[in-house]
């Protein structure tokens, strides 16, 4: 019993700076509509800062001083980024911010390794709370309980700002229309950075507490990211009373779930959250978004199939890459091959976003589906590649139209987290299921038949499948299916009173999109010769995401094209250069900034208009060979 | 002239909206801008207020050029803009959706307070505690108007005041509209309600497809009824 | 005869607040009834009951005899009731003339069809409906291009896709111009007559409603106060105390006497 309380105070304690980072991303995202992906690398900043601080900074206040300042530097560099960087995009669409952040995190996570290395750094103890309070005979580090009592007054101070102080309520009224806010003569540029800031702050200050608790990691990120974004959406986006319950829950299911369910520790919180969405779509104290806000890709020109050029265009891209294997070793025949399947992927991804609407942060899990299908289909029955490349992506369709089933009764930031939480549950799954799945281990020796083992011979047999892949999505694009899925994304309401029901399409769109990942993932499996768990983690997820919004989500196109240039660039960048992260996420916001419409995107309406502006002004922008 | 508007054209995209706009508005004047939906209205007022990046052309307000400028700049100059639809705040009270709106008094301007906007708008003075949400769509539309008042503008560009309430409500507004002119205020408002603009208007310019049709006096457009039956028949 | 709609006993409640009370009336075949009434007294809430977008908390809605009440907007449209939306909502990402292969292809259904090209389907009806409301010369446009009242119009055409026996029209009118509004509403007249579909309808426009109603129904918080003929309501005392005021803002004169349909007549 003793023990347990003391398990519940630490459950607390581990709450308080769980809230502070998800309040500061609820703030943020509220106001600016941007889903920071890099608040997790601010929270790792505020951690680094933090030691730096309190191992330069002497004397018995050194340390005091240390945290809140460490925060308030970190702060700085989020305003920092904010005018800098954000400021330029906030007319993007919303997933590009998205992407801008992500850049970032990849930048951070290089730049804290070469600052401070790779190496885990411990923090001291805070000076005046080294020791432990007896509760009930259990030793409880009195550092904890300031942290307990930390979260509440934090709660406090943001409630009596955001209905106390002007700029509290200034703050609601952009968290609703910032237009209009800016139309009543308010500064919205400045609105937004102290916003930012104040998010950032909280990140920062959550990660500097941490530093007497636990060590301070290169990796912090992407494990606060992750429970940030869990803790948001269960509260309710942009509630901070919603965080803060929600993180409390989170926190004390962490805390007993090791104790009650050791086996399935990593899953419960996701299965958690996925059971709060399907109740409560909005989260626990969530409003409904209101149904004017335009799904993801709503594209103002109509889609058309290609015309006689890009039919052209298309074929010829065909034919040098019949051609590559004459002129191409083995090694760029493998990376041509990974490149391939990244464009099945990424293709199946703009299937559910660009033509359904529904943004998913975690189609890794379809792709590593299809990739342990075949793999386990091999280690449990020696089955050939000719039965895995046809089994193996049922294993994804499977779930693919299992979870696509909770996945579509919501919609927006909402479905997308429900979409991460499966992922997550899938990818626990199989780290935890050591058995079966071989944990960490993977799973080892998934090679094509002989006849297919020679590069060349596999390179040609994804060339087929890819393109066979590619047509049939383009099919189904121009298909009525594909019409009345992009009608449901375009206008719910019209579409219901025109008698069509959104969640089975949806829902059909949400299956077939996984299995065309699943292809792409049972390839992978084959090329690569073995599977980890790594193949359905957050980052596969991420990358398929980017290659979208960078190729441009409202053109068909723009996937293919987006992950032929991502997959190249990151697998160049990881072959020629340890810091490949930094290099690519500069990348990233450089690119996101020059081509906030995806680079097919980009072509369209600023090239092409200069290339057929002879044949004389056209007011519509639409042209053949636009999608 | 309180606001000069020359050669305003606008773009959304590449899409060419607004053809060489063009307007006078005097110290003290109520003017109607007519029109049907889709004739330019809304977006002439956007692009007066800087709410629309891609304008050409010069728009003075009180001497000074604001095209180009931010929105929030120009609405801190005195010019006061209440969109359509009503957009209150609707998480945030009556108090709160006031707050958002204030800004220092200025000279030659009426200056509100809350309490003489409640004496303008009694229906808000029994709900000053209540979401915007709550509110039926006539008082949100009075809030509307009440938060710009905030502002102590000395002009106000009203879109479509009118549209979608109640004929009753309307009459309400008409009243109140009256006694913000009789404080000094220089008011643009865009119409489609002939009647409800000719109740309250000094001038009257008719917009059609993004040009600017027809200008003149409240009563040379009545008795003018060719133009009236061609844009604006009843 | 039976009633295209028979409604009985209709409510709706949010939060303990009465929406929509205890609402009965009739809609006649080949009707064009009025549902007139202040903001926020309940009647785009009827109306998003009468075609399933909300659940009512009680009542009945019988089609042509049979009961609707309760189920969801695609199966009440399945059984012909159509509808148009007081702010559009079309589908921005296709053309003209595709918004209303949409409600065909939907109508044959064909929604979950993988293999034709839904730009070659149903394309001599969508034209036909599409010359119907006269749009038929911008069927190729992105609809995000169409004017307010194009979009008005080409909502017709997609009302209309299904055949259906019943519509609901939200402001029909609303956001055009004076001309445009008699234009839509003697078309909606000829639509009734020709097709025979009967018509309920809101509008603030009161030009709109005592020009083009057979008959007008007022709803105050809730309740309706007055059903009768457009004559009969404007006259009523209670229908000018809560909702018309004195006609300032109105043609108060044109249209006094105007039997319904006058104008809208061929």
């Amino acid at each position: 019993m003793d023990f347990l309380f003391v398990q519940f105070l630490n459950g607390l304690a581990s709450a308080s700076a769980l809230f502070l980072v998800a309040s500061g991303l609820s703030i943020i995202f509220g106001v600016t509509r941007i889903v920071n992906f890099a608040h997790g690398a601010f929270y790792m900043l505020g951690a680094y800062v933090a030691y730096t601080l309190t191992t330069t900074l002497t004397g018995p206040l050194g340390f005091w001083v240390a945290l809140p300042l460490a925060a308030v530097i970190v702060a700085a560099l989020g305003a920092l980024v904010e005018m800098t960087l954000l400021r330029r995009i906030y007319e993007a669409p919303e997933l590009f911010q998205l992407l801008a952040t992500f850049g970032l995190t990849l930048m951070v996570e290089d730049l804290v390794v070469l600052i401070w290395g790779p190496e885990d750094l411990l923090g001291p103890r805070a000076p005046g709370l080294e020791g432990a309070v007896n509760i009930f005979g259990q030793l409880f580090p009195a550092y904890d309980l300031m942290l307990i009592a930390l979260g509440p007054i934090v709660l406090a101070g943001l409630w009596l700002l955001f209905h106390k102080t002007r700029w509290g309520v200034l703050v609601r009224a952009a968290t609703q229309d910032r237009t209009m806010v800016a139309a009543l003569g308010v500064n919205q540029a400045w609105l937004f950075t102290s916003v930012f800031t104040l998010g950032i702050f909280l990140a920062a200050l959550g990660g500097a507490v941490q530093i007497p608790r636990e060590a301070v990691h290169h990796m912090m990120d992407l494990q606060i990211i992750v429970e940030a974004f869990v803790i948001v959406v269960i509260g309710g986006l942009g509630n901070v009373f919603g965080a803060f319950l929600a993180a409390f829950i989170i926190a004390e299911l962490n805390a007993f779930g090791i104790l009650l369910f050791p086996k399935i520790s990593l899953v419960l919180v996701f299965l958690v959250m996925a059971v709060v969405l399907v109740v409560r779509p909005w989260g626990l104290l969530g409003k409904p978004e209101g149904a004017a806000r335009a799904a993801v890709g709503t594209a103002l020109q109509p889609w058309k199939r290609l015309g006689a050029r890009g039919r052209n265009l298309s074929l010829g891209l065909l034919l040098v890459l019949a051609l590559l294997p004459v002129f191409a070793g083995n090694y760029l025949l493998a990376v041509s091959t990974e490149i391939l399947i990244f464009v099945l992927f990424a293709a199946s991804l703009h299937l559910m976003m660009g033509v359904g609407g529904m943004v998913s942060f975690g189609h890794a899990a379809y792709f590593g589906l299809g990739a342990y299908g075949a793999a386990l289909l091999v280690r449990f029955t020696g089955a050939p590649m000719e039965v895995g490349l046809w089994a193996g992506p049922l294993l994804a369709v499977a779930g693919a139209a299992l979870f696509g089933w909770f996945c579509v009764r919501l919609s927006g930031v909402y479905l997308a987290m429900l979409t991460l939480a499966f992922a997550q549950i899938v990818w626990s799954i199989v780290f935890q299921w050591y058995e079966v799945t071989g944990g960490d281990n993977g799973i080892l020796g998934i090679w094509p038949s002989s006849w297919a083992s020679d590069p060349m011979v596999f390179y040609y047999l994804t060339l087929g499948i890819v393109t066979l892949g590619i047509l049939a999505i383009r099919r189904i694009v121009f298909a009525p299916f594909g019409y009345a899925v992009r009608g449901c994304r375009d206008s719910v309401l019209r579409a219901e009173s025109i008698g069509m029901n959104r969640m089975s399409l949806q829902w059909l769109c949400f299956t077939l999109a996984g299995s065309f990942a699943g292809f792409a993932g049972v390839l992978y499996a084959y090329l690569k010769g073995s599977v980890f768990p790594d193949v359905l983690a957050i980052p596969t997820s991420v990358d398929g995401l980017v290659m979208v919004l960078l190729g441009g989500i409202q053109t068909v196109a723009g996937p293919v094209v987006g992950a032929a240039v991502y997959e190249a660039l990151s697998i160049y960048m990881t072959s020629e250069t340890d810091l490949w992260k930094l290099i690519l996420g500069g990348l990233i916001v450089v690119l996101v900034v020059a081509f906030p419409e995806g680079i097919v995107g980009f072509w369209q309406r600023r090239v092409q208009p200069l290339l057929s502006d002879r044949d004389g002004r056209d007011e519509e922008p639409a042209r053949e060979g636009t999608a | 002239m309180k606001l000069e508007i020359h050669h305003l054209n606008t773009w959304y995209g590449r899409a060419h909206i607004l053809f060489d706009v063009h307007a006078r508005v005097g110290h003290g004047e109520v003017v109607a801008f007519l029109g049907r939906n889709g004739a330019g209205k809304t977006t002439t007022f956007a692009s007066i207020v800087g709410l629309v990046p891609g304008i050409t052309g010069d728009i003075v307000f009180d001497g000074t050029t604001v095209s180009g400028r931010k929105a929030h700049e120009i609405v801190r100059l005195g010019l006061g803009y209440v969109p359509e639809d009503r957009r209150i705040f609707t998480d945030l009270t009556v108090e709160e959706n006031l707050m958002v709106g204030r800004q220092p008094p200025r000279e030659g301007a009426p200056t509100w307070t809350p309490d003489m906007l409640y004496t303008l708008f009694p229906n808000l003075a029994e709900m000053r505690k209540r979401p915007g949400g709550q509110m039926s769509g006539g008082e949100q539309q009075m809030l509307t108007i009440a938060r710009t008042l905030m502002g102590n503008p000395s002009l106000v560009l009203l879109d479509e005041p009118s549209e979608g309430l109640a004929p009753k409500i309307v009459e309400q507004m008409a009243e109140a509209l009256t006694e913000m002119k009789r404080q000094g205020l220089t008011i643009i408002l865009s119409e489609q309600n002939l009647h409800f603009a000719r109740l309250i208007s000094d001038r009257a310019y008719i917009i059609e497809k993004g040009r600017i049709r027809y200008e003149g006096t409240m009563d040379e457009l009545e008795a003018n009824p060719q133009v009236r039956d061609a844009y604006l028949a009843v | 005869m039976t009633d295209a709609l028979e409604v009985r006993d209709l409510a709706k409640a949010f939060g303990g607040v009465k929406a929509v009370d205890g609402v009965s009336f009739a809609l006649r075949e080949r009707e064009m009834l009025a549902l007139i009434g202040p903001n926020g007294a309940g009647k785009s809430t009827c109306f998003n009951m009468l075609n399933g977008q909300l659940k009512p908390d009680g009542g009945s809605i019988r089609l042509f005899g049979a009961e609707i009440l309760g189920l969801p907007p695609r199966k009440v449209w399945r059984l012909g009731v159509g509808r148009t939306f007081q702010i559009t909502a079309t589908f921005t990402s296709m053309t003209v003339i595709e918004n209303v292969q949409m409600a065909l292809i939907s109508h044959h259904r064909r929604l979950r069809a993988m293999l034709p090209f839904a730009g070659a389907l149903y394309k001599d009806e969508a034209y036909d409906l599409l010359e119907l409301v006269g749009m038929e010369d911008q069927s190729g446009r992105a609809c995000g291009m169409l004017a307010y009242g194009d979009l008005k119009r080409m909502e017709l055409a997609i009302a209309l896709a299904n055949d259906p026996r019943v519509l609901l029209m939200d402001e029909p009118a609303a956001g055009m111009a004076p001309q445009e509004r008699v234009q839509l509403m003697e078309l909606v007249a000829r639509v009734v007559q020709s097709r025979g579909v009967s018509v309920l309808f809101t509008e603030h426009d009161m030009d709109v409603v005592f020009g083009h109603a057979d008959r007008v129904m007022v709803l105050d918080r809730g309740r309706l106060i007055v059903e009768g003929t457009p004559a009969e309501v404007r006259n009523n005392p209670d229908v000018q105390a809560v909702y018309l005021g004195t006609g300032a803002v109105y043609g108060k004169e044109k249209g006094a006497d105007a039997t319904p349909r006058a104008e809208a007549g061929e």
